[in-house]
């Protein structure tokens, strides 16, 4: 897998949670311990409380689409062989928005609402990418 | 103070544009140097009582300083991000509200065209970059498809925003696209990042802008008829930000807010707006905008721009200089030029008749709309 030539996490320490959680399968969003908000991208203190004191709590990994578009142009040479493919917004089913790619079989033209679930796919010896799946 | 109480204060005296293309023997720095000259040349100042510089999407503010001489009292740097140029009108009233400054210039230069700029890819890494999700394009046509499939808005009827824009464009002699297009031209067009296609996308062309203000009271004595700020309104959206560019609910409470509050600071409703000056980064920004002001109901703006209600002969001209889609890629800054040429009575062939009120608006995650009328 060492021919992966798609943008892979930068070492964000914010993020390495999230990455470290996907690895082992299990879907994670930052959790605030003060007052229970949930949110994701993560942040050094909760955006509704303001306190440090965070974690990062799996998630159900179930999730509605939201919208997704089609990708023709590559902004990225390691994009340039998949060329259309799409990407999907999802809402997660405890709140947070996640951008992602579609996994498996997907209709031509998936709606807003659809149910989901999450899949990791091993695109590197140390990263899983958090993909969707429509629920039959 | 309050802001309301600015209402007519302020006066934009002096509009300078350079050409607009692929410039890749001169900077940022010259192409701005040229706009500034072409402004001052325009209201006639001696550029030595230029007191206030707000730079915008040009590197260094000193060097800009030192090039064209300038030892301003105030000073302001604004980053390059397209949405900067409402904000900045705005801090530049403010300064001469307070006597901060009494002669602003606002400049702003691009030149991403000639330097290749992607807006996308490795120039903007973000963190969903590994799902190849990159481009304030991308964003817009992730919103377009849920306006779709919430309103049953179609792409055809986003081509009607393209197709008037570049008519406006024909019509205008710096315009970067003049050449005519159809909805069959839209609909034919490249996709990019589907919804979107081509013809949604605005221009990336090199070029500067400056805007000179000064109080209505000092902008008497100036060469030409000063245009009034009569109304502002703002609102961030960084709260729900976490996919830049992008708002699931498009902007729209925080363009009703900025848009209600810029007509009751003018004194104006949707109704007197004469021509609309609307930020076109994509098609969809300005479906958006029209819900958000109230030109019509939530939902119903694809099938107000239907039959060519955005045209100079329309209903509600918007974008008579043909925006970002078809004129130039000045980040709202040629927009608000567009505003006071309009009330001068300076735009030739594009001339909306008896121009009185011009709205500039952007709706994105810094929404600003100004309302402008004849001093």
């Amino acid at each position: 897998m060492s021919a992966y030539r798609k943008p892979l996490p930068t070492d964000d320490p914010l993020m390495a949670p999230f990455w470290q959680n996907a690895k082992a399968r299990r879907l994670s969003v930052q959790s605030c311990r003060d007052c229970g908000d949930k949110h994701f991208p993560p942040g050094p203190v909760c955006p509704k409380c303001l306190s440090e004191d965070q974690e990062w709590e799996p998630v159900s990994g179930r999730a509605a689409l939201v919208s997704w578009v089609r990708f023709h142009r590559a902004y990225w040479d390691g994009f340039v062989g998949e060329v259309p493919y799409d990407v999907c917004l999802v809402a997660l089913e405890e709140g947070p928005l996640l951008v992602s790619n579609f996994s498996g079989p997907v209709p031509d033209d998936p709606k807003a609402g659809t149910p989901l679930e999450v899949v990791f796919e091993d695109v590197t010896d140390t990263v899983a990418l958090p993909k969707f799946r429509i629920v039959a | 103070m309050s802001m309301q109480g600015l209402k007519n204060k302020i006066a934009v005296v002096g509009v300078g544009t350079t050409d607009y293309g692929n410039f890749p023997e001169i900077d940022d720095y010259g192409l701005a140097a040229r706009a500034f000259r072409n402004a001052v040349e325009d209201c006639g100042i001696d550029k030595n009582r230029i007191d206030g510089l707000l730079c915008c999407r040009i590197p260094f503010y000193a060097r800009m300083g030192e090039i064209l001489g300038l030892d301003p009292r105030w000073t302001l740097q604004m980053p390059a991000h397209g949405r900067m140029s409402g904000m900045a009108i705005i801090e530049a009233m403010l300064a001469l509200e307070t006597g901060a400054a009494e002669y602003v210039a606002l400049l702003y230069a691009n030149i991403g065209r000639s330097r290749r700029v992607n807006y996308g890819g490795e120039e903007l890494a973000g963190i969903w970059d590994p799902w190849g999700f990159t481009s304030p394009g991308a964003a817009h046509a992730m919103m377009f498809r849920m306006h779709m499939e919430r309103f049953g808005t179609t792409t055809r009827q986003l081509g009607e925003v393209s197709v008037a824009f570049r008519h406006h464009a024909s019509l205008h002699p710096d315009a970067v696209m003049k050449k005519p297009i159809t909805l069959d031209d839209h609909a034919a067009a490249r996709p990019i990042v589907e919804p979107l296609r081509l013809l949604d996308y605005c221009l990336i062309n090199d070029g500067a802008v400056c805007i000179i203000l000064t109080t209505a009271e000092r902008a008497r004595d100036l060469r030409k008829p000063p245009v009034l700020i009569s109304g502002v309104g703002a609102r961030d959206a960084f709260s729900r930000s976490a996919i830049s560019n992008f708002d699931p609910d498009f902007w729209y409470s925080e363009t009703r807010e900025a848009g209600e509050a810029a007509y009751r600071m003018a004194g104006v409703g949707p109704s007197d707006i004469d021509a609309l000056m609307c930020y076109d980064n994509f098609s969809p920004t300005v479906l958006f905008s029209l819900e958000g002001l109230g030109f019509c109901k939530r939902g119903e703006a694809g099938a107000f721009v239907e039959g060519g209600r955005l045209r100079i002969d329309g209903a509600l001209p918007t974008n008579t200089d043909g925006g970002h889609l078809s004129n130039s890629y000045m980040q709202g800054w040629a927009l608000n030029v567009e505003a006071v040429r309009q009330l001068r009575g300076e735009c030739g062939e594009r001339q909306v008749k008896d121009c009185e009120v011009v709205q500039y608006v952007a709706a994105t995650p810094c929404t600003r709309s100004v309302i402008y009328t004849r001093g």
